[in-house]
């Protein structure tokens, strides 16, 4: 009797921790099936009309064959490295003062208004850029308002918590020792955190601004609320433009045949960037374990 | 320049950038909700939407609500699962690498990425039509890291000795697990669950390609449906209503600043029981 309770014990005990390891093979199953998935979809589609065409062409029109992405692709990369240039200096700055500056009480102001930028929802960013940024540009430059630079300034935004907390947590675990060294040598508080924290911190800000890149670059319904959406060329931060994105949010609901197969091409390039990322992420991730 | 100057310059860059943060949420939460507030009524929230732009938003609760409970269900149960597994079965190595490696990089896959995949793979191959069902299926897919993620931060926090003494007291493992580290870690995963309601709500790239945005009342998992922030897209991109727009953002700040603020109790519960 009690023999076979104990049998019985065990198998389940052999069944549910099957059940754990195969719940989390899934997540492996899922990436698997996800990357292959939008591969399968859009590769061939992209060697019909040519990578040359494709890649290289200036000119999106499905209704005449052509499916040229150069200007999504000029558009995604333009706004994302415009987002990098305005939102990192801020968001190293705030984790500058959230980890060595601020008092505790004004740190316990700051530090939930950066979770809760985390947690607002695109669209509600979108729609801020719509009605607020997109007039405000308007009015400076006259040029209707929707633009790259609208874009530019709802996406540095965005990655503002991303960049704060990754930085924050690295400035946090420099080593006591070196701080001390620098302010034993004379430095003052400020060129200590400059010239000894920060750099000591370099590849975990890093690891930040290529999440926030990631973030910048994926993201797809407040820039199309806010960038114009124009398939032409972006001539200067200006004028309109289209992200990859944008490009399979606004035309997947109606494209059909090979138009549709394209947007899931644009999807493939579009993975390309966002897998280059994270092998670049998980460099960064080596170098702080092997350090 | 000199030294304390370039020093006081520096500091008050520091201080204006954490300012800016703070004074962007204030003006996002305030515009949006004091344009909102004085449209939010009882009938709009409980009224159907008609398409001449007015009546309510109830089907979008409806939906939303579906599309929120279905995803928990599917992604729950599996996050909770590999958390388990990460942290109390599996050995370093190989496996354990590929699956951190897995999640990591489907929380950083773009949402229309998935919004593709959904309507590729659960629209079209597995023929579920566009449906809260596919969506969900699509979003419990993005949850899953984040619940894997807390979920493991929490049962890490049981202390040892919680563990040894119920092993000690000859429960097997199994229900070691069941009756003492889940019910220990259950704030952690319950700050999961919240921050994946969180996530689904605010979501639109990745539910509006497999669930559509059909705006009557969904009748059951297999129907189209609109979620909260898919109608806003549509709203704003349509330019059809402003002041719907604004109230239906406004419902969507006021839910995230409630789910926000209560992660925060809880999460000062976990740090309370951790210390115990």
């Amino acid at each position: 009797m009690r023999k076979s309770k104990m049998e019985k014990g065990r198998i389940t005990g052999f069944i549910f921790e099957n059940i754990f390891r195969l719940s989390s093979i899934l997540s492996i199953v899922a990436l698997l099936v996800i990357l292959g998935y939008i591969v399968y979809a859009g590769a061939p589609a992209m060697f019909e009309v040519g990578l040359r065409d494709f890649l290289g062409g200036l000119e999106w029109r499905p209704t005449k064959g052509l499916f040229g992405i150069l200007p999504m692709i000029v558009g995604s990369i333009g706004a994302t490295l415009g987002a990098i240039l305005v939102g990192v200096p801020i968001g190293i700055l705030t984790a500058v003062f959230l980890a060595e500056v601020a008092p505790e009480w004004l740190a316990r102001i700051v530090r939930p208004a950066v979770e809760l930028l985390a947690g607002i929802p695109s669209v509600i960013y979108g729609f801020f850029g719509l009605l607020v940024i997109i007039p405000i540009i308007h009015s400076i430059f006259g040029n209707g308002g929707d633009s790259m630079l609208a874009a530019i300034i709802i996406l540095s935004i965005m990655i503002l918590p991303t960049i704060i907390t990754i930085t924050e947590t690295s400035l946090r675990a420099v080593p006591r020792s070196y701080k001390e060294g620098a302010l034993a040598l004379g430095a003052s508080h400020i060129q200590t955190i400059f010239q000894v924290m920060i750099p000591a911190a370099r590849s975990g800000i890093l690891s930040g601004v290529v999440l926030g890149i990631g973030r910048a670059i994926g993201e797809t319904m407040a820039v199309i609320l806010v960038i114009g959406n124009s398939i032409k060329m972006p001539s200067s931060i200006l004028d309109r433009g289209r992200t990859m994105t944008a490009n399979i949010a606004l035309e997947m609901s109606y494209a059909a045949g090979l138009h549709q197969r394209m947007l899931f091409a644009t999807g493939v390039i579009l993975l390309v960037f966002i897998m280059i990322l994270n092998f670049i992420l998980l460099k960064l991730t080596q170098e702080r374990k092997t350090r | 320049m000199s030294r304390s100057a370039k020093d006081n310059l520096m500091k008050a860059l520091i201080y204006l950038s954490a300012f800016f943060c703070v004074a962007i949420l204030v003006w996002l939460i305030a515009y949006v909700v004091i344009r909102g507030l004085p449209h939010l009524s009882w009938s709009f929230l409980t009224n159907d939407y008609h398409p001449d732009h007015t009546g309510g938003i109830f089907p979008m609760v409806v939906s939303t609500l579906y599309l929120i409970g279905a995803s928990l269900l599917i992604a729950t149960p599996l996050g909770i699962f590999s958390a388990i597994y990460l942290t109390e079965y599996a050995k370093q190595g190989r496996l354990v690498n590929l699956i951190r490696f897995a999640t990591e990089s489907l929380s950083g896959i773009p949402s229309i990425i998935y919004g593709l995949f959904g309507m590729l793979f659960f629209v079209t191959t597995l023929k579920m039509g566009f449906s809260i069902l596919a969506g969900a299926a699509t979003v419990s897919i993005m949850i899953l890291p984040t619940i894997i993620r807390t979920t493991e931060e929490a049962i890490k926090s049981v202390p040892r000795g919680f563990r040894e003494g119920s092993l000690a007291l000859g429960a097997s493992k199994l229900r070691t697990l069941a009756r003492v580290v889940i019910p220990s870690a259950l704030p952690g995963i319950i700050t999961a669950i919240l921050l994946s309601v969180g996530r689904v709500i605010g979501e639109t790239a990745a539910i509006y390609l497999p669930v559509g945005t059909h705006y009557k009342m969904p009748e059951n998992l297999m129907s189209s449906g609109r979620t909260l922030s898919v109608h806003l897209y549509i709203l704003a991109k349509e330019g059809i209503s402003f002041e719907m727009a604004f109230a239906t953002g406004t419902v969507l700040v006021l839910t995230i600043l409630v789910i926000n603020f209560l992660t925060r109790i809880l999460e000062k519960k976990l740090s309370v029981g951790g210390r115990r």
